[in-house]
């Protein structure tokens, strides 16, 4: 049953083949007996859950069931979750029940799914391998003789998704935070254009780059979870009035005569020779249903990385000034005064990689730096949104690498934060621009699953699903699990 | 030496609407301590702001009025500081893209004398809560309802040289807000709050001296004195040869001192940057326009009516017209009374003085516009004096009537006013002031005139004080003329 897509699992529970009390058992069973290794879950909410499940039998008895109703998934634990602890992976919020629904959630509720729990990752969403998380790290399931990360930050979902705990999960992406995880852990996952899913109740970690997305094995279940999720929300002023397609409806269309850019600047001589042959091979499986490629150039795209490690941490540095210790979150014992409550509340509370982000980002925007850091990341950012924009003149889609490598091993970064950020150096442009992109299962390296990209113009996901989903019709790379489930 | 003052205003209005700037809390002023507090106000996790609209017709509204340039581009930045009243751990307000950019203001000085006063620009941003360290036994209490009512920052150029100035702008700008009803005007629920910036220099000299910020006052008056001690101080530092440090300073209204609370050394970096939660806000012409349509009239326009429509002094009309109340209580007893000079004198005379010594606002007045324009046209038809209609003015003060008629004839205050009668009466005095006749018979045109006041008072005494003086007067210059 574990191994059923989310679209599989719908057509069973409503043929009746299960009901969503005896799904939802079934995965809460499987999160017990395999948890233990993977780590993926900060909260289980079995109760909450199979009340949930009751309640969609319940709907489908009476014979008002969508195809939502009593699906079980995962939420990102960045999601607040109205009466469930919420801990953005943080000691900060090691206590903090939300009082209230994030969108995304009460979306998903509406939808009549059902929440098996909170995945972890990495601190306020900060890190490409799960490594930060105050609730330990999340080991990929794909890990063999040695332990591998899962990516990050949403290596929780991923991690999940990956081990058949859940067949769906939302995450989020600022950087590339759902699809370089997606990329190792073998999954398809999709982060839309920025303004398309709304923020309300996502813990911000850098505003102007969060986006909410979902974590999942097939563009089909991708399409089938971004249809709840995405839409307008007045209570998020960056939300876009923007009528929401079903992004089912169009997955099957046919891609002859789509024009797919491959950017010269992410195929260069420093890619594998590996992933080389991975991604020729997927160009020839597009090809061969009448894709037509083309080389392009996004010359500023060798900048992305070092505008985004300024304007990401500008913005989280005001973000997470709210967790001070005064109103929830923690607070140091005994201060002695304000500033003592605030020094050592935030001491405390926040892990290093937190630490780094906050004061890169104060000092960005310190009087006299301003200028030179933050806004020159800020025209750094504009420039490579124009690169994107002139090369969609002549193209529909851009194919390009997800992450350099599959799966590596803890600590394997070593000591130099920069060797990290380079995970997502293939990703972070499409924050930086606004724009939709996906990651989907491309092929293996030594025996780790490797994902490749795909990056649209501004709301078209149903294009970038189409195509991928017309991949997943012609290729098995999707369906590959990690041997020990 | 002589020493010139030079005094830059920043002015913190609290706007008047409904709901907070970036959350659907109510702004109500007096409530329970964060029973107007909001997930968006705790700043909770997750939780993002929304504008609202009706801060910017209000700030937009304010623009207008001062004729100043209107931004169609608009940019909301995060001002960063640690405060516990601030809850995000930054005050989201408007730094390089205001909503309104350079205006000016025109005040009138005591001595007739007007002056431009421009204003640099305005912004909008978001007011902080309260920190509550009273009754906590050594703990600090927050009460968050104020946090998010919107404010616009009025920021005027150095253009002050006293605290007359400096008190005049800051009334006109009191009377603009409370006239466009973009505020309520309370200055006792902190609803407008004045920093003050001050620097002196030698007379004559060009370059501006170094300037102090006194932060956070809330009355004319506390400015004017807080203004006053501190051009004192900066005078006194630097004839003893000493400099004035830049810095802000708090001043104590009921101790009329002042203290230092911090240096320029010791200020914070706010670390400006424009808020990524919240799009530039655009705005055009169409859409100004019909906030232009929609203005009530302006002070200075309606002063120019009053003085056309009424035939009121410079003076009078600009009183009156100085606020929309006033404005208002003047128009509808003038309309009762038929007599625009005499309610003028009424309400910027006897109405205001009880007012201003009662300290209740013209809102609050015991005395609708009505009753009083009744009065006055009780006056006016001479069934009451002006003396006699103080005595009504009291009992309508009191409440305990407000029936004018009723309280003239219940106090025996109608005046007499047949020109029999009263020429009898005038006979019957005369008869006993021989001696005065001569007098005033033996005198000059121009003594006359005073010796004449020495019969209204045996006049009045005779009548009771119910004889028409005007009347008495006529008769009077009649039979001693004759």
């Amino acid at each position: 049953m574990f191994n059923k897509t989310v679209k599989e699992l719908s057509i069973g529970l409503s043929q009746g083949e299960f009901s969503s009390v005896e799904l939802t058992q079934h995965y809460l069973d499987r999160i017990k007996a395999k948890d233990g290794e993977i780590n993926s879950f900060i909260t289980v909410t079995d109760e909450l859950a199979l009340e949930e499940a009751k309640a969609a039998d319940q709907i489908r008895a009476e014979g008002k069931a969508t195809d939502w109703t009593g699906i079980p998934f995962a939420h990102k634990d960045i999601f607040c979750t109205k009466g469930v602890l919420t801990t953005c992976g943080s000691k900060m919020l090691e206590n903090f029940i939300s009082p209230y629904d994030a969108t995304v959630v009460s979306n998903m509720k509406t939808s009549g799914a059902v929440c098996l729990g909170k995945t972890n990752m990495d601190e306020f969403a900060m890190g490409s391998s799960n490594e930060t998380s105050y609730f330990g790290k999340v080991i990929n399931p794909w890990s063999d003789k040695e332990q591998l990360v899962p990516g990050g930050s949403s290596g929780g979902s991923a991690a999940a998704v990956a081990a058949r705990l859940t067949p769906i999960a939302t995450a989020t992406d600022t950087g590339g935070s759902i699809r370089q995880p997606a990329s190792l852990c073998g999954l398809t996952g999709l982060k839309p254009t920025y303004g398309r899913v709304s923020r309300y109740g996502m813990i911000a970690f850098a505003s102007s780059l969060d986006q909410a997305g979902p974590m999942a094995r097939t563009a089909e279940d991708a399409a089938m979870m971004l249809n709840v999720m995405a839409g307008h929300d007045a209570k998020d002023s960056t939300s876009i009035v923007k009528d929401v397609p079903d992004y089912t409806a169009s997955l099957n269309n046919s891609i002859d005569g789509l024009r797919i850019g491959l950017p010269k600047e992410f195929f260069n001589e420093h890619l594998s020779p590996e992933l080389q042959n991975i991604l020729q091979d997927s160009i020839k499986q597009l090809e061969s249903q009448g894709a037509t490629f083309k080389e392009i150039s996004l010359p500023h795209s060798h900048l992305s990385v070092p505008a985004y490690y300024v304007i990401a941490p500008a913005e989280c540095s005001a973000n997470l000034s709210r967790f001070d210790g005064v109103r929830y979150g923690h607070r140091c014992e005994d201060p002695k005064d304000l500033m003592d409550m605030y020094q050592r509340s935030r001491t405390e509370g926040f892990g290093d990689e937190v630490k780094r982000r906050i004061l890169i980002g104060a000092y960005a925007l310190s009087a006299g730096y301003y200028d030179a850091y933050y806004n020159k990341a800020q025209q750094v950012r504009r420039l490579i949104k124009n690169d994107f924009v002139s090369a969609f003149e002549d193209i529909d889609v851009i194919l390009s690498p997800t992450s350099p490598s599959p799966a590596f091993g803890f600590d394997s970064k070593g000591d130099d934060p920069v060797q990290m950020y380079l995970e997502d150096i293939f990703t972070i442009s499409t924050n930086l621009a606004g724009l939709p992109g996906m990651s989907l299962p491309a092929g293996l390296i030594n025996g780790l699953p490797i994902g490749m990209q795909l990056i649209g113009n501004y709301f078209e996901e149903s294009k970038l699903l189409n195509v991928a989903h017309r991949f997943q019709t012609a290729t098995d790379w999707h369906t590959l699990a990690p041997k020990n489930i | 030496m002589q020493w010139e003052t030079v005094i830059g205003l920043e002015i913190h209005v609290q706007l008047a609407t409904k709901s907070k700037i970036f959350s659907g809390s109510s702004t109500q002023f007096g409530s329970e301590p964060n029973t107007q507090a909001s997930l968006v106000d705790l700043a909770m996790p997750g939780t993002l702001p929304v504008p609202n609209e009706e801060a910017f017709r209000k700030a937009i509204m304010f623009g207008l009025a001062i004729d100043a340039d209107i931004n169609k581009r608009s940019v909301f930045d995060r001002k960063n500081y640690f405060y516990p009243d601030s809850p995000k751990g930054y005050q989201t307000t408007q730094l390089d893209h205001p909503i309104v950019g350079p205006g000016n203001i025109e005040i009138q000085l005591a001595n007739g004398t007007k002056k431009i006063i421009r204003v640099h620009h305005a912004h909008l941003e978001e007011d902080a809560g309260k920190s509550l360290h009273d009754d906590y036994h050594g703990m600090s209490g927050i009460d968050l309802n104020r946090a998010g009512t919107p404010l616009i920052e009025i920021v005027s150029e150095p253009d002050m040289c006293n605290s007359e100035e400096a008190v005049a702008f800051a009334k006109k700008i009191h009377s603009i807000v409370s006239s466009v009803g973009i505020g309520d005007g309370e200055m006792s629920q902190g609803s407008m709050r004045f920093d003050v910036n001050i620097s002196i220099r030698p007379k004559g000299e060009e370059k501006l001296g170094t300037r102090t910020e006194t932060k956070n006052l809330n009355s004319f008056r506390f400015m004017e004195k807080a203004i006053k001690l501190e051009v004192e101080r900066q005078i006194d530092v630097l004839e003893d040869g000493g400099s004035i440090t830049q810095e802000t300073r708090l001043y104590d209204g009921e101790k009329d001192i002042s203290r230092s609370m911090r240096s320029k050394e010791e200020a914070n970096d706010y670390r400006y940057f424009p808020c990524p939660d919240l799009l530039p806000v655009i705005i055009d012409d169409v859409y100004i326009d019909s906030i232009r349509e929609d203005m009530p009239e302006l002070p200075d326009a309606r002063a120019a009516r009053f003085i056309e429509q009424y035939a009121l002094s410079d003076y009078d009309a600009e009183f009156l017209a100085g606020d929309t109340e006033t404005a208002a209580f003047f128009e509808v007893s003038t309309k009762i009374s038929g007599d625009a000079k005499l309610s003028a004198n009424w309400v910027a005379g006897e109405l205001s003085a009880r007012l201003n010594s009662d300290d209740i606002s013209i809102k609050q007045c015991p005395i609708n516009a009505e009753l009083l324009g009744k009065l006055v046209l009780r006056i006016k038809d001479g069934t009451v004096s002006s003396s006699g209609a103080k005595k009504v003015f009291e009992v309508l003060w009191a409440q305990k009537s407000n029936d004018v008629d009723a309280i003239i004839d219940q106090q025996g205050l109608k005046q007499v006013s047949d020109t029999g009668a009263l020429e009898a009466i005038v006979d019957e005095v005369l008869a006993g002031m021989a001696d005065q006749i001569t007098q005033y018979q033996e005198a000059d045109e121009k003594k006359r005139k005073k010796l004449m006041g020495g019969f209204m008072g045996p006049l009045m005494k005779a009548s009771k004080g119910q004889g028409n003086p005007k009347l008495f007067n006529q008769i009077l210059a009649k039979k001693l003329n004759s």
